[in-house]
């Protein structure tokens, strides 16, 4: 225990201490906030109260974008597992011309472009189309963007799912869509929970795409009306921002600790986009 | 992580046994499971990204004459971004906030955790991951608000730290600002990183590196830094491209005050849907394209060496 060494374990501990406090203390607001009987931007022990709760569950649009989150998003992630889970198990089991050059411009599609990227001919394809405001339009250009990663990330798993399975299956005569269906599919469950889980949160914290293509506060998701909450002066709405930050997170935290503790946390480069 | 991002290995045909195809798909149906896929990727991936250079070289707006019938301007478009002040501005500040968030803060924050992480004990670990995790998570919106009220000039927690009330950080400082928000929010990312990387350095070597006396810089640079330097370059590529394609400064700042941080996402929004300049947005989205190419061609081949 050199004095050397004291310094060091001390100095090691005022960082850890540093580092966790730059993370905790942006989120105490959304801890103490929703909880205070004068909520404002500042942070402190809350006056306690659940009135704020009370006026965000009668605010008139506060419950329906939630629903409206709920409607793209679901939308969204069934759509992504689904045409994901076809797409990566006849990459990965079939020998299709052009496979190797078609992974190669899937993977650089899902980085290459972005919602930002992309904004203006999409806001002007949807335009025309007539797909402006329209929550199966957000679902749409959600899933497109979403797949080409979901697919990357599937055909991982099933890559992972031993042939052995579905040849013994087939000795014993069963069809094509009966081995899909009773070996593949249950054997590939915690791939399509992650993808699913992974799409739904994806797309509940997009901004972007909902900001731009929807017009009408009725049909917004929690992402963008989250933005508009203004009192009758005009100005940020204290009583029920707070409340509906947290109510917008709880899926998201808790769909992450689902997965998490269920199938452990996976680590996929790029999944979060 | 390679496994997962870099392009599938080819596995040899085997002479014998069974084909790949073992559960009897065949080609054609292997092609109609891929269609619904392909088609969405086609119609809002692939379409968009190509018609960027169509729009791009038009006069086409939001609204007035050139909304109804456009005309082809040819290069126009980007010889005004060459001249353009408010790009050139756009380009300076992302690459101050690529440099200043990505580059240099995520991944030294994420770095130092991975590293002071490894031998901490497991409940201090849990909760500290679980913070930094939870940075990640939360949807951007709401995660807007956070650092909205932390910078708040009358009762923002920054101030009551400090002692400095009054100062309008948001307004004052926007870039350091967001320089920090999105360290804060992207850190969990290179973190996960590096700690699975660093699982790859032999504690054998890190042990002789104690045994001869090394410090801890030392160690760092000599032991640990070769074994981990392929990840860095490739983390740093993707958290840049990543960070340049950020739209959430637009949720802090709107790119205020006075196009004080206006970086090219919150300039593309505001030059096409509030200026109405959808032909010359495009033009400037085609060179943000052609930079995420880049960067990404780089990316997949530094990948493929590695493996």
């Amino acid at each position: 225990m050199t004095p050397a060494y004291v310094v060091r374990r001390i100095g090691f501990y005022v960082l850890i201490c540093a580092i966790t406090l730059f993370f905790a203390v942006p989120m105490l607001w959304i801890a103490s906030a929703p909880f205070d009987a004068s909520p404002g931007l500042g942070v402190g022990w809350p006056d306690w109260t659940l009135e704020n709760f009370r006026k965000t569950l009668s605010h008139p649009y506060a419950m329906h974008s939630m629903i409206n989150s709920l409607l793209i998003c679901v939308t969204t992630a069934v759509a992504v597992t689904a045409f994901a889970a076809l797409a990566s198990y006849a990459l990965s089991r079939v020998r299709i011309p052009g496979r190797d050059a078609l992974l190669y411009g899937l993977l650089l599609l899902s980085s290459v472009v972005t919602g930002t990227a992309a904004m203006v001919p999409i806001f002007v394809m949807m335009f025309q189309l007539g797909l402006i405001d329209s929550r199966f339009g957000v679902a749409l250009v959600m899933t497109g963007g979403l797949l080409p990663a979901a697919i990357f990330i599937l055909k991982d798993f099933v890559d992972a799912v031993p042939k052995s399975y579905e040849e013994s299956a087939r000795v014993f005569g069963a069809s094509t869509l009966q081995i899909l269906r009773d070996v593949v599919l249950p054997v590939a469950r915690p791939g399509l929970a992650t993808i699913l889980v992974w799409a739904f949160v994806n797309s509940w914290g997009n901004f972007l795409v909902p900001f731009l293509l929807i017009r009408s506060i009725d049909k917004q998701p929690g992402a963008v009306l989250l933005q508009t909450f203004t009192d009758e002066g005009g100005s940020a709405n204290l009583s029920v921002i707070p409340v509906f930050s947290l109510l917008f997170s709880i899926p998201v935290v808790v769909l992450y600790l689902l997965v998490n503790s269920r199938y452990g946390f996976r680590f996929h480069g790029g999944i979060k986009s | 992580m390679a496994t997962t991002t870099g392009p599938a290995p080819v596995q040899p045909a085997r002479v014998r046994g069974p084909a790949q195809d073992v559960a009897g798909l065949g080609v054609t149906r292997a092609v109609g499971f891929l269609a619904p896929a392909l088609l969405l990727i086609g119609a809002f991936l692939v379409f968009p990204a190509i018609w960027t250079i169509y729009i791009g070289i038009t006069n086409y707006r939001l609204t007035g004459v050139e909304a109804v019938s456009p005309s082809i301007v040819g290069l126009a478009n980007y010889t005004k971004a060459l001249n353009d002040a408010l790009f050139h501005n756009a380009l300076w500040l992302t690459m101050l906030f690529v440099l200043g968030s990505a580059i240099i803060g995520q991944n030294i924050l994420g770095f130092a955790l991975a590293w002071t992480m490894r031998r901490a004990r497991p409940a201090v670990r849990r909760t500290v991951e679980g913070l930094v995790l939870l940075a990640w998570i939360l949807p951007s919106t709401v995660v807007a608000y956070l650092w909205i009220a932390f910078f708040d000039r009358d009762t923002g927690t920054l101030n009551s730290i400090l002692g400095t009330q009054g100062t309008a950080w948001l307004i004052d400082y926007p870039m350091v600002c967001l320089i920090l928000f999105n360290t804060w929010r992207g850190t969990a990312f290179s973190m996960m990183l590096y700690s699975s990387a660093l699982q790859a350095v032999p504690p054998s070597q890190l042990e002789s590196a104690r045994m001869v006396g090394a410090s801890g810089w030392q160690t760092l640079r000599d032991v640990v830094f070769p074994h981990i330097r392929g990840h860095v370059l490739t983390n740093t590529l993707l958290i840049s491209l990543w960070t340049a394609n950020d739209f959430s400064p637009f949720l802090l700042t709107k790119g205020g005050p006075n196009h004080e941080s206006e970086t090219v996402p919150v300039y593309i929004y505001n030059v096409a849907l509030q200026g109405g300049e959808l032909g010359y947005s495009s033009a400037i989205s085609f060179l943000l394209l052609i930079a995420n190419l880049l960067v990404a061609l780089l990316y997949l081949r530094l990948l493929r060496r590695r493996s």
